[in-house]
């Protein structure tokens, strides 16, 4: 743990008090999470990077968010497009909890069905999706069966 | 059978094999002595929100049959649908009136989402391109009552394979049994990969071809399909294999004795009608069983076998 914070002091993004660090997005990723998130309208202090060097990934985004904590839900948002991402909960500077995000194997209300003629893009439905594949990312929906692949996705 | 008691059928990976057995049997039953005031007290909505005459035509002769009644529409010109009631609402409100809803719908899935708010069991008559499970039944109830068995055969399907979503079913059904397959289509229009995928998980062996004159000697099943224009984005490319796909009365000659034709229906042009007389064509029959398949299903539904 003193080793990954000792990492994430280094960068040139300021520490934060409290809030949630979400570390090792990847650099192309970064402002999908933002949108996805909707960090736009927060008015806790933000700051996000992109771009940083990193062993794993080579290039890397963190963003970090002042006294906010995401729920479960949120979190599963962050997954589907950056997977490897780490989510560390901070209290009085420090880390407190971290949560390795992982694609669940069924996700609700988040993502669009991709295809035209299915059901819940006519009626007022939530999404639902069975996970055949998470890497590369494969969709089943559970009502028209059709698959959404990672080249078309949509975050609702 | 109780497991199929109440419990919808929106597609046909809904079924166990012991289930689709039952209905199958359950048919065979039906056929030799008709089960006349089995629904005297059963009303069954038919909801058409998209017309299909044939599929709606035998749920309705298959429910008459066994005495019971039918309300419902067979297009959504005539229903709530165009003052732009939600799908949710037309079904929760005609479960009110039936015991059982029959539904064909455009949209893809429609039939699922029904199942979840309706509080009485649903039958998908067709989702769009999605599924239509009764067809399914129906096509392995005619294999099974020409070739005595489902297990070890040769079944050529033909045509659009691509988007064909009767053959898609099928071959999900048949995987369960020890099916040899030859698909045979234009390259446009060949069987998706993640069909193959499920037979090559199976053990199943699959053979595609571009023609079929040559093979048709070896097959126990021809399952044909229509070539549609609309799916070739090079109408030249169409041109070209139009007549491909077409079956011929003379290409029957030296094929098996037990070799039967089927197709879904409608055909177009893709059977020419001097097949018709042949005995090894069989798709009328085929549409016949449809109404036994679908009175096992709805008595098996309805707790009445």
């Amino acid at each position: 743990m003193r080793g990954t914070m000792g990492e994430v002091k280094h960068l040139s993004v300021s520490a934060i008090k409290n809030g949630t660090v979400i570390d090792h997005i990847p650099a192309g990723s970064l402002f999908s999470v933002i949108n996805i998130l909707g960090l736009e309208a927060i008015t806790t202090q933000i700051t996000f990077g992109t771009n940083l060097e990193s062993k794993k990934f080579g290039k890397k985004g963190i963003i970090k968010v002042s006294d906010i904590y995401f729920t479960e839900q949120e979190i599963n948002k962050i997954a589907l497009v950056a997977p490897a991402a780490r989510l560390n909960i901070i209290r009085d500077y420090e880390v407190v909890e971290k949560h390795q995000l992982t694609i669940p194997d069924e996700i609700e209300g988040i993502v669009k069905c991709f295809n035209p003629a299915c059901v819940t893009n006519h009626e007022p439905i939530r999404t639902r999706f069975r996970i055949i594949s998470k890497k590369p990312l494969r969709l089943k929906c559970h009502y028209c069966e059709k698959i959404t692949d990672e080249e078309h996705l949509t975050i609702i | 059978m109780s497991s199929l008691k109440n419990k919808s059928l929106v597609s046909i990976n809904d079924y166990t094999p012991e289930e689709i057995e039952f209905v199958l049997e359950a048919a065979a039953r039906f056929e030799q002595s008709p089960p006349a005031g089995l629904l005297s007290d059963k009303v069954v909505a038919a909801l058409f929100f998209e017309p299909s005459t044939r599929t709606r035509l035998s749920f309705e002769s298959a429910v008459k049959r066994m005495g019971g009644r039918i309300i419902g529409f067979a297009d959504a010109g005539s229903s709530s649908v165009t003052k732009g009631e939600s799908l949710k609402d037309t079904i929760l409100t005609v479960s009110n009136y039936s015991d059982l809803i029959v539904m064909r719908h455009s949209l893809e899935g429609s039939a699922r989402y029904a199942s979840e708010v309706s509080p009485v069991p649903i039958i998908n008559a067709g989702d769009g391109a999605n599924q239509h499970p009764t067809q399914t039944l129906l096509d392995l109830y005619s294999i099974r009552k020409t070739q005595g068995t489902l297990d070890g055969l040769n079944i050529f399907l033909v045509g659009d394979l691509k988007y064909g979503r009767t053959v898609h079913s099928l071959l999900i059904a048949l995987s369960n049994y020890n099916t040899t397959f030859n698909f045979i289509s234009p390259v446009e229009l060949r069987m998706p990969d993640e069909y193959k995928m499920i037979l090559e998980r199976k053990g199943l062996k699959y053979y595609e071809h571009d023609d079929f004159t040559d093979i048709i000697s070896r097959a126990d099943i021809v399952y044909m399909t229509r070539v549609q224009r609309e799916r070739f984005s090079d109408p030249l490319e169409y041109e070209k294999v139009k007549n491909i796909y077409v079956l011929r009365n003379e290409m029957l000659e030296n094929t098996k004795d037990n070799l039967r034709i089927l197709h879904p229906l409608p055909r177009v042009n893709e059977i020419e009608s001097d097949v018709d007389n042949n005995p090894k064509a069989y798709y009328f029959e085929q549409a016949l069983n449809g109404v036994f398949v679908r009175q096992a299903i709805i008595a098996a539904i309805l707790g009445k076998i």
